[in-house]
């Protein structure tokens, strides 16, 4: 605690590193699954050698998948990002494929019935049932990232993991305690906050709790 | 208001081993209730659903007012149909005063007309506005839900409207209560509807006609009188339940049997009873009173006579039909 108090530049350097390769690795992570998960939604007997083949990098630890990622990405940031893209894929893929087929089919049925052209049924019926889900998703994509940015900090890509090891190596618990002591901090943030976004993704379920 | 016809209309689907609908040629009428009656796989929402283009027929050609409906762009033609589903389908995400205002704000209407729109048609199916408005659907129940779902589907004020198995998921006395509904909102709106069942006393207490289908063709097309009276076949003859003369006389509205008004009619002491009156309470009426004729009413105007010959005429399956 001491320590976060007496050097809050260096921590802050240390956070806007960690948020950086975070918000890289959700981003393209997003970008990525929604593609992917519509191609899936659209042919079903791909969804098993995807969703497998998705899961089988979950399974590898994060430091393996890492160091496998350095002889092409270098010993830097990227292979760290490109390790959380992977990562998170399978958890961002599944909700929204779930998501997409929890929708009620009469409800898409009515949708189409009613002169809805594609789009229409897109952004105005399946969005917004599926937001809350993916939200969901995202959340725990961004934990999982926030928890490997961390392990970053060995492959000389900064954020708070650094605080960490060096602590180690230096016998400095002072850091070791800030270091998990923000990252903690940091990835309680980001859930609640990304929880109050699926909150408010789904005025139906907000309303019934009031009622 | 909008005509319907079917001309030689047959759908096969990919891989069926016989056509889902086959060579259905009909016409539904200007603000007729049709409804299509038949077992489970007798191919009736299929026909139903080529309507408003969510199938395609493989052969034959379906015309709305006069027009072919492959004509028109399929999002444009069934923004102007009204379709009502089974468990109604609404938007769970939006409110029931959106759930109305789909259609109108596809065909982009001003906005205050839309909010006026939504009052309306929430007050026309007995939902007041102020309450139900900025409901959930997860909030009404399963018949405050499908009075939703009718609303919705009148709220572009469509010349035509498609049911399909609107009341299948709901408990029997709710059930009743709507399909009365139907048939209030029909008196007043004069739509042509063209409704789904699998459920004989509705078609019975709905229809103007009935369309009975078995494996994808049309058995009979006929007034539930008709139908009841002179079945088709020994299909049409189970179908209906016609065995149980009195649960049938239950089930037919006076002004189906009826004659029109003697032109020197005086009104006598006659009982009165009004024309949606079902035939068992007439016999029942006439039991009672033991007077020899009723004089029906329609909104408090003797429009005919009803007679115990009459009853019995339509207790009576004709003798060239099948027993």
């Amino acid at each position: 605690m001491s320590y976060l108090i007496s050097h809050p530049g260096d921590v802050l350097t240390l956070l806007l590193q960690h948020l950086r390769m975070t918000g890289i690795a959700l981003g393209v992570a997003i970008a990525l699954s929604v593609p992917l998960a519509l191609l899936v939604t659209r042919l079903r007997w791909l969804a098993v050698p995807v969703l497998g083949g998705l899961g089988v990098f979950y399974t590898i630890p994060s430091l393996a998948l890492i160091i496998f990622l350095v002889p092409l990405f270098g010993l830097n940031a990227t292979s760290v990002i490109v390790a959380m893209v992977l990562y998170t894929q399978v958890i961002l893929v599944r909700n929204l494929t779930v998501g997409l087929a929890g929708i009620n089919p009469p409800v898409l049925e009515a949708a189409r019935g009613m002169g809805m052209t594609v789009a229409q049924r897109w952004w105005r019926v399946q969005v917004p049932l599926v937001l809350p889900v993916f939200l969901a998703g995202v959340r725990i994509a961004a934990v999982v990232a926030i928890a490997i940015a961390t392990i970053g900090a060995k492959f000389n890509a900064g954020g708070l993991g650094k605080l960490l090891f060096d602590g180690i190596q230096t016998n400095r618990y002072d850091k070791i305690v800030a270091g998990s002591m923000a990252v903690a901090a940091l990835a309680l943030t980001i859930n609640g906050l990304l929880l109050t976004l699926e909150y408010y993704a789904q005025p139906q379920r907000r309303l019934q709790k009031e009622t | 208001m909008s005509t319907l016809q079917f001309e030689d209309v047959s759908l096969r689907f990919a891989g069926g081993d016989r056509p889902a609908v086959n060579r259905v040629t009909c016409q539904v009428n200007s603000g007729e209730i049709v409804v299509i009656l038949g077992p489970s796989g007798c191919g009736k929402t299929t026909l139903l659903k080529m309507v408003n283009r969510l199938y395609e027929p493989t052969e034959g050609a379906i015309f709305l007012d006069g027009v072919n409906i492959r004509q028109r762009a399929a999002t444009q033609l069934r923004q102007q149909i009204g379709y009502v589903i089974q468990q109604s389908g609404l938007f769970p995400h939006m409110t029931v005063a959106d759930n109305v205002a789909v259609v109108p704000r596809l065909l982009g209407w001003p906005k205050p007309q839309i909010q006026a729109r939504i009052d309306e048609l929430l007050a026309l199916v007995r939902l007041p506005p102020g309450e139900f408005r900025d409901r959930y659907p997860a909030q009404l129940s399963g018949g405050q839900q499908q009075r939703v779902g009718i609303a919705r589907a009148l709220a572009g004020n469509p010349g035509i409207m498609l049911m399909d198995e609107p009341f299948g998921a709901i408990d029997a006395i709710t059930r009743t209560a709507l399909q009365d509904e139907i048939l209030r909102l029909q008196n007043q709106l004069k739509k042509t509807i063209l409704f789904v069942s699998h459920d004989v006393e509705e078609a019975l207490r709905l229809a103007d006609r009935i369309l009975v289908m078995r494996l994808g063709e049309v058995v009979q097309f006929d007034t539930p009188f008709n139908l009841l009276t002179q079945p088709a076949d020994d299909f049409v003859y189970t179908l209906l339940g016609a065995d149980d003369r009195v649960r049938q006389l239950g089930l037919l509205r006076v002004a189906s049997a009826m004659m029109a008004l003697p032109p020197n009619y005086s009104n006598g002491h006659n009982p009165t009873l009004s024309h949606c009156d079902s035939l068992r309470n007439a016999l029942s009426l006439i039991l009672r009173t033991g007077a020899p004729a009723l004089t029906v009413l329609k909104e408090g105007d003797p429009v005919g006579l009803l007679t115990l010959d009459h009853i019995r005429k339509s207790a009576m399956v004709r003798k060239d039909s099948p027993q």
